[in-house]
This record gives C-alpha cells, sequence and structure tokens, in this order.
C-alpha cells in the first residue's frame, strides 16, 4: 500500500467537503485540558549517522555477563528456529490483518496464540495481545471498571507487592480517565496485607493481584478471588506467564480479567523492549476487552477460515467510546512467542518452567549459607525471591558487575526502607557452575567488608 | 420504505416510546436504525431499577459494522428489559417494533412523552437526514 501525502489543494478540498476551517478543527471534540501544547520532550530529528552512532553507544551498554536479574524480564534460552522462523518475510512484512482473504496464514497464528493463552490462564477468551504487561493491565483496570457497572467508586485496588513499573504505568494511563488507582500496604512477609482490604469494602470496582507478585512471593490468591467475589470485585491477575506451567491457572482461582507480559516466550531482553502483553478474560467480559481477537469460522465452501472479529468496538468505529484507543497488537513479537510456545510444547514448558524453579532454589541455598546473607520473605517462590544483605544492595551490585555478574535489582529505588534488599532470579540457562560462582563472589565481597 | 408507526413517539437519536396500559413505557430502535445499523449482533441493555434522565446513554446496540449507543427518551427508573436480545439480538432487525423492544421505563415526569417526536416529524427527520 503506498503512502502518497495529499497536496495543500487536495487537503484544502478535503475540509471543504467536510465544512472544517482546518486540520486542527478535526481534534476540536478532544477536550481542551488533554490537548498537549507541543511535543516539548521530543528532540529534534537528527542524521542517521548521528542516529546509528547513538544506538551502537547505546548497544554497548547492553554487555555480556552472567544474569540474574528478573523483575519483569528474563533471560531465557531462545530456540534459534523461533527467530529464524518469525523473520521470514511472510511473517516479518504482514500488515494489520485486517484483510482477511489476503492475510489467512497471519490471523491464523494469532488465533493459535489466542488458543494458548487462554489454556494457559486458565479462561475462555485472549486478544491478539497488547503493548507490554505494564499497558496490558491500564488496559485490565479501565476494561475492569467499564465492565463492572454496579461498582460504588471507579477505584482500582493495587497492592504495593505489584511491580512498581506497573503500577506507575498504569496510573499514567487510568488516571486521565477519572480513575482512582488505591495502593494497599504490604505486610512484613512480602504479601499484601489482607487487613487492609476491610477498608475498601464498597468503595471500589477492581482488586490486582500478581502471582507471583514483584517479590517473587506467592500471595494467597483463592482467599484474594474470595473476598473479591463476595464484594462484587472485579479481580485483575498479572502473571508471569511461564509461571503458570507450574502454577495454578487465575482462570481456576477465580480471576475476572488475566494479563501480564509474553518476554518469557522468546523475547530477548534487549534492553527492556519491546515484548509484548497479553490479555485474557471470560466470556461474560468479551465485548469489554480491548484489542482485537481473531475468530475462526467457516467459507462458503465450508472451509475453515479465520477473520478479525469483535471489532465494532475499537477505535476506527467508535472513536472517543471505543473500548481502548491504544489497541494495537503486537505482531511480530506475538509471533515469536507463538512459534517458542509450538517448538517446546506442553511438556516443552513445564520442563522450562520446572529448571528455572530448581535452579532458584539451588540459588537460594547457596546464596543463603553467605553469613549475613538471608532470604528476605519466607515461603514459596516460583523463579525469584529477595535477599537481605549486610549492606547496601546497590553497592554490591555494582561491584560484582566488574565480575561481569548481573546480581539482581536492588530494591532501594522503589521500596525506601529496602536499601539492603536484592531482588535475584535464576531462569533455566544459569548452571551449578554459574550459581557456584555467584555465592563464591558474593561471599568474598562480604568477607572483605567485615 | 421504513415503517414508522402513528401510536408510538420518537427521538432524533432513533428511539421509540410506547406508553402501556400499565403506565410504563416501551423503548426500542426504530425500523429506519435497524436497517441503517444492518444485522445486530449484540445489546447491552441497561441494569434493572436504575433512575435513567432523559438523552442519556441506557445502553449498546452492536450490528457487525458499528456499535451505538441507545438513550433514554424521557426521564425514568428501568422496571424491565428484554432479556431474549441476549440470545436472540437478531429480533432488533426483524420486528423492532414489538419482540425486538429494549426497555421499559417507569417515567419519572409523565408529561415528556408529549414532547417526543410525533411519527411525521420523525419522519421529516429521516428524510432531512438522508439529503
Amino acid at each position: 500500500m503506498p503512502f502518497i501525502p495529499h497536496t495543500e489543494a487536495e487537503i484544502e478540498a478535503m475540509l471543504g467537503v467536510i465544512g472544517a476551517a482546518s486540520i486542527d478543527d478535526l481534534f476540536d471534540e478532544i477536550p481542551g485540558h488533554l490537548q498537549v501544547d507541543g511535543l516539548h520532550k521530543v528532540p529534534e530529528g537528527i542524521s542517521e549517522m548521528a542516529m546509528l552512532a547513538k544506538l551502537e553507544a547505546r548497544a554497548r551498554q547492553d554487555d555480556a555477563g552472567v544474569c540474574f536479574v528478573g523483575a519483569g524480564s528474563y533471560d531465557h534460552h531462545i530456540p534459534a528456529a523461533v527467530w529464524d522462523i518469525t523473520a521470514r518475510g511472510e511473517f516479518m512484512t504482514a500488515y494489520t490483518p485486517y484483510q482477511a482473504e489476503a492475510s489467512q496464514g497471519t490471523l491464523q497464528l494469532i488465533y493459535e496464540y489466542q488458543s494458548m493463552l487462554a489454556k494457559l490462564t486458565g479462561m475462555d477468551v485472549s486478544n491478539a495481545s497488547v503493548y507490554d504487561g505494564a499497558s496490558g493491565l491500564a488496559e485490565a483496570m479501565l476494561m475492569a471498571v467499564r465492565a463492572n457497572r454496579k461498582a460504588p467508586a471507579k477505584k482500582v485496588l493495587v497492592p504495593e507487592t505489584v511491580h512498581p513499573l506497573y503500577r506507575r504505568a498504569a496510573t499514567n494511563i487510568v488516571s486521565n480517565q477519572g480513575i482512582e488507582v488505591c495502593t494497599l500496604p504490604m505486610s512484613a512477609d512480602g504479601r499484601l496485607d489482607h487487613a487492609a482490604l476491610a477498608d475498601w469494602v464498597d468503595d471500589c470496582a477492581a482488586l490486582v493481584v500478581q502471582q507471583p507478585n514483584f517479590f517473587g512471593a506467592l500471595e494467597d490468591v483463592d482467599a484474594l478471588a474470595g473476598w473479591a467475589q463476595s464484594n462484587n470485585v472485579l479481580l485483575i491477575a498479572v502473571a508471569n506467564p511461564l509461571s503458570l506451567a507450574m502454577l495454578k491457572p487465575p482462570g481456576e482461582w477465580g480471576a475476572d480479567i488475566v494479563c501480564g507480559d509474553g518476554q518469557p516466550f522468546g523475547i530477548p531482553m534487549a534492553s527492556g523492549g519491546p515484548s509484548f502483553g497479553f490479555m485474557c478474560t471470560n466470556s461474560k467480559y468479551v465485548r469489554q476487552m480491548p484489542g482485537r481477537i481473531i475468530g475462526r469460522t467457516v467459507d462458503l465452501d465450508g472451509k475453515p477460515g479465520y477473520a478479525l472479529t469483535l471489532q465494532a468496538r475499537e477505535q476506527h468505529i467508535r472513536r472517543a467510546k471505543a473500548t481502548s484507543n491504544i489497541c494495537t497488537n503486537q505482531g511480530l513479537l506475538v509471533t515469536a512467542g507463538t512459534i517458542y510456545l509450538s517448538l517446546l510444547g506442553e511438556l516443552g514448558l513445564q520442563g522450562v518452567a520446572q529448571q528455572c524453579h530448581h535452579n532458584a532454589l539451588q540459588l537460594k541455598r547457596a546464596l543463603c549459607a553467605l553469613p549475613g546473607v538471608d532470604l528476605a520473605f519466607a515461603g514459596a517462590f516460583f523463579n525469584e525471591f529477595v535477599i537481605r544483605l549486610p549492606r547496601s544492595a546497590e553497592s554490591v551490585v555494582d561491584e560484582l558487575l566488574m565480575q561481569g555478574i548481573h546480581a539482581g535489582l536492588p530494591l532501594g529505588d522503589y521500596f525506601p526502607d529496602m536499601q539492603n534488599a536484592l531482588l535475584v532470579c535464576a531462569t533455566e540457562k544459569r548452571t551449578p557452575a554459574e550459581i557456584d560462582n555467584y555465592a563464591r563472589a558474593l561471599g568474598a565481597l562480604l568477607g572483605d567488608a567485615a | 420504505m421504513s415503517e414508522t408507526p402513528n401510536e408510538l413517539r420518537y427521538v432524533a437519536t432513533h428511539e421509540w416510546a410506547r406508553l402501556e396500559e400499565d403506565g410504563t413505557v416501551t423503548i426500542g430502535i426504530t425500523d429506519h436504525a435497524q436497517d441503517a445499523l444492518g444485522d445486530v449482533v449484540y445489546v447491552e441493555l441497561p441494569e434493572l431499577d436504575v433512575d435513567l434522565l432523559a438523552a442519556g446513554e441506557a445502553g449498546v446496540v452492536e450490528s457487525v459494522k458499528a456499535a451505538s449507543d441507545i438513550y433514554a427518551p424521557i426521564d425514568g427508573n428501568v422496571v424491565a428489559v428484554n432479556a431474549a436480545l441476549e440470545e436472540q439480538p437478531e429480533l432488533v432487525n426483524s420486528d423492532p417494533f414489538g419482540a425486538g423492544w429494549f426497555f421499559k421505563l417507569r417515567p419519572l415526569d409523565a408529561p415528556q412523552l408529549d414532547e417526543l417526536l410525533s411519527a411525521a416529524d420523525y419522519t421529516e427527520l429521516c428524510n432531512e437526514e438522508a439529503h
């Protein structure tokens, strides 16, 4: 499809037909307080050479090293076939499949993606994806407030145990729609303080629960789902999709909406992005779900075919009343995620999850055996957990980096009273030798300081 | 040519209203509206016992090509909704003034009904829109 710019004369003619004086007039329906006066934080354009130099310098920061950082982006193995297939022209260059008759391959892939995500999460339906986990959470909040029409207040409860960057991004997105994000405190065990819920009976529309939570700990999801259900509060689950190969799927504990980040499925960490977000729900709320959904049907000859469905609520039709106005899908990354899942299969995925869990247990054993190092929050975890160090976690991370070890995420920036806390992770890629090496380096560092 | 029964009242947003013997008012969308929408696939109805204001949003009607809001023609309390539309939204197309009704209101201000458009006024409005 050629993108041919319009001439001034053509623009004048088109404006004349619809009776608008200028292009700016077309944006009049956006309330004044939501309009911005220029994009001041967007820098001026630069030359191709200058841009390449800049990106190459950034790419060099993405240095090698053994990665024990998780916190939302994980160092998993990506089979070479994933991106080999994804980068084929038929997938790589595919545009939004509005024209079903020319896009059956892309549509079938997305349909299979949706089927796999729905099965993993234990929900009825999945959309074709959203930008990432954090924007998925924002969409889930908007959706929950829309769907919970009887809710006494447009408030969404979000525990401190939900990823702090997800909380920040989601709050930014939803607060423009008059939705209040209310923070629930955590208790000393690194989990949501259930007693705090009592203050919110009859005063909110939805509750967000991350499982495993930001600290890697497991929330008592059955009790939280029970509370939500008996108080007419919609339950939004934020999940690490890989953990669902081992943990009870949110659909079984009673979640109404499940969202999260698909990065563990074949997406490189790549300095933090891009990734894709997933979003699933039950049939009851399917018309409140943003984004596109691919459906399977039959053509005139009875042969199976795929098409975009439930489009009538998207922005090109509903404009300001659309279920979302940022509802594109991450086509290429979803392609990689779907191929990853297809190559591994159910057993393969369980194998990866179990190996992650096993390695994380080994890591915990090795690190917590060191004098002065403790597990911050007792209890089961999946592939990451928090340790408490005898000194500032940030300084420890800086020093271990010199030895080629990405030791974890220091939590002091997000939780001021956790300056000595470090969130660490082990994926299936971490070998016993790497774990041993980390423990020895940390032991030496702490021993020197003592 | 669309049908526009004389005994009903209309609003410019293409809903009709009929005063029933029990004092309630039944509301649906017009033949003209269902024709413009095309095949209706889903109707979102208001909650029971909710007070609606005239010209306020009462629900959404969705066809294969568009989703449009439904507005309350008058102020009223929702006393019934047409549950049949959940399974058979196509009733809106096949019988817009009968089995395809949307919901019933108990008027909060009965004389409001007399201020709505007559069949003739509504037909004229539709003709104007067409030109």
